[in-house]
């Protein structure tokens, strides 16, 4: 029986032009929306699967503003048992409206875990993602790790548990330089979920329901200590376009032609 | 960093053949650092070096080579490197600390920054100012600049603290060598605080993946397919042009997710950075995701339906017109042209 605990973030969406607040500061969601980071999507199907084969149950958390609920509700939605929401006060440097840096929500992650640990409810996995779609700290996972004194693997493109007790151990396989690695650890442990192999399922009509009646837990987020650190976002100079059309497809002859031309020019066509 | 003793350390990544292009990267970045301070570069690699190893990490601007040899170290493990580099932290007192932004730069660096508790930054593009003070502790800081949403924006933050750590985002800059380098320091040591609890998650074993044809991150020439293909079956054509062209087939995050093909296909900021020399991005609007694994790519060439998707204004020379119009008529055209 494994308790699996999943953490996710709220994340501005990624599907439109990403605008900048008055202050620089933040990214403005208001005409994109927010959204979960696809590495975590994953890996709350990974808590789910884990704690259906194991006879366990699966806990979504966030570090987020009230809005991030809508996060939890969707994690609920697929078969994760009960949430716990750090709330943070709205507005701030951080994108999912505050100004936690990587090491305060690891921290503050830790003091979850640690107390449910003392209350005997102690948690045999955490799963994050590998990276955050937003800040792309690539640390949190790492830093909760040593907070807690477990072993961390990032980047898993599958998670498995077998066995019981101090037999545990999870089974991560992720992509190595040379090739597909495997590494198993013995529980409790961190894993950091990558895309991948893992497919998310979707939320049925029942399970959208219990999600709404599903226990959360509300505490208020600790105040940052580290923060961000950051000074402003920026960006990229908008380059103003310069294609160059080759053709249309009233002329494909012509347009191949100078397809085939641009290749010769670059040197990609030797012959 | 204003004494000659400084020095900024480099974690780079041994291939087989040769040193990895994102840690030749990584020095050619920290010389760039650490030139005008007249601080030396040091390259720290976990393990063996390939035969030509110390030469490239020479002329790329390493003066020392610290190699770190140790049996318990022959299989990977982020906790074992990240004890190295701390032990060489310790031996050097180095102002700065870099690695590669790949999955194993990102990786140990986490881990040195929670051992030392550091702050770390990931996917660094630049460092804006060399030193300025922290105006609460008076602390040195860096102000660098790095990629987030997958690199459609950038941020600017104080790394406080000392050493400074970070991973340097993949291309950039691009690398250079030296000119007439001098063979750098070669110092062969052991590590001092490995410790069992490193080796906890070491990688139990490696499996190869079988080779489908050219590697996606190191193909010259990727003919891209997104939503516009229309289809799992639809991709023939596709495949057909990058083994024409002797390049890989790469895909948008849309098409994985509707399942038409395998994810290690996927460009963006889930999937591959691709670097080619030419990317053929057909049926592909160029959403932000997409953009993150495909902007490094020399020369872009669009097809696309629709003259103001962002991957056609954003493209060097682009086709509006069908796919699978316009993709045949390039396999024919070259047929044409080479038979």
């Amino acid at each position: 029986m494994a308790n699996v605990l999943v953490c996710i973030k709220r994340v501005p969406g990624s599907s439109g032009q990403v605008l900048l607040t008055g202050d620089s500061m933040s990214i403005d969601a208001r005409h994109v929306g927010h959204t979960l980071s696809p590495h975590e999507e994953c890996a709350i199907e990974a808590a789910v699967q884990i704690a259906g084969d194991t006879g366990g149950a699966a806990t979504v958390l966030t570090l987020g503003p009230e809005g991030a609920l809508e996060q939890l509700r969707e994690a609920l939605a697929v078969g994760v048992s009960s949430a716990v929401h750090l709330v943070t006060a709205d507005g701030g440097s951080g994108d999912s409206g505050d100004a936690h840096g990587p090491a305060d929500v690891a921290a503050a992650i830790a003091d979850v875990a640690r107390r449910r640990e003392a209350a005997g409810e102690g948690f045999d996995l955490i799963l994050l993602g590998n990276d955050a779609a937003d800040t792309g700290d690539f640390q949190v996972g790492v830093r909760l790790a040593y907070l807690l004194a477990r072993p961390v693997v990032t980047g898993a493109r599958t998670v498995a548990v077998d066995g019981s007790g101090p037999a545990a151990v999870a089974t991560v396989i992720g992509d190595g330089p040379a090739g597909t690695e495997e590494f198993q650890l013995p529980l409790p442990a961190v894993v950091t979920v990558k895309e991948g192999e893992i497919t998310p399922r979707y939320p049925s009509i029942p399970g959208r329901l219990k999600a709404k009646k599903a226990p959360v837990e509300v505490i208020e987020a600790p105040a940052p200590v580290q923060g961000t650190a950051r000074r402003a976002l920026v960006l990229p100079p908008e380059h103003p376009s310069t294609v160059q059309i080759l053709g249309t497809d009233k002329d494909t002859g012509a347009a191949a032609a100078a397809v085939v031309d641009v290749l010769h020019t670059i040197g990609v066509v030797t012959r | 960093m204003s004494t000659s003793a400084t020095t900024v350390l480099v974690l780079v990544e041994a291939e087989p053949e040769e040193m990895s292009t994102l840690s030749l990267e990584a020095l050619t970045f920290a010389r760039a650092l650490a030139e005008p301070a007249g601080a030396t570069v040091h390259a720290l690699v976990v393990g063996d070096l390939p035969a030509n190893g110390a030469g490239e990490l020479s002329s790329h601007g390493a003066q020392v080579v610290h190699q770190v040899s140790d049996p318990r170290l022959a299989a990977y493990s982020a906790a074992a490197w990240a004890s190295c580099v701390v032990d060489a932290i310790g031996a050097q007192s180095p102002a700065v600390v870099l690695a590669p932004a790949s999955p194993r730069g990102n990786e140990v660096i986490a881990h040195v920054a929670a051992r030392l508790d550091l702050r770390m930054a990931a996917n660094v593009t630049e460092v804006i100012s060399a030193q300025v003070q922290d105006a609460s502790t008076g602390d040195a800081a860096l102000v660098v600049r790095r990629q987030v949403m997958g690199g459609a924006v950038l941020e600017e933050l104080d790394l406080v603290g000392s050493p400074a750590l970070f991973t340097m985002a993949g291309h950039a800059v691009e690398h250079t060598t030296v000119e007439s380098p001098a063979p750098a320091q070669v110092i062969a040591t052991a590590p001092i605080s490995l410790s069992a609890a490193d080796l906890v998650a070491a990688v139990r074993r490696t499996v190869p993946v079988a080779s489908s044809g050219t590697d996606l991150t190191r193909a010259r020439v990727v003919v891209g397919g997104g939503r516009g293909v229309g289809g799992a079956d639809q991709f023939d054509e596709l495949i057909a042009l990058a083994g024409r062209l002797g390049g890989a087939l790469g895909v948008s995050r849309v098409v994985t997710s509707l399942g038409w093909r395998p994810h290690h296909e996927q460009v963006g900021q889930t999937g591959s950075r691709i670097t080619p020399d030419v990317y053929l991005a057909c049926g592909i609007s160029g959403a932000i995701q997409h953009w993150a694994g495909c902007s490094s790519a020399k020369t872009i060439i669009a097809v696309n339906t629709d003259p103001e998707a962002p991957m056609v204004t954003k493209a060097n020379y682009a086709v509006v017109g069908d796919l699978h119009q316009v993709v045949p008529a390039i396999s024919s055209e070259l047929d044409a042209r080479h038979h």
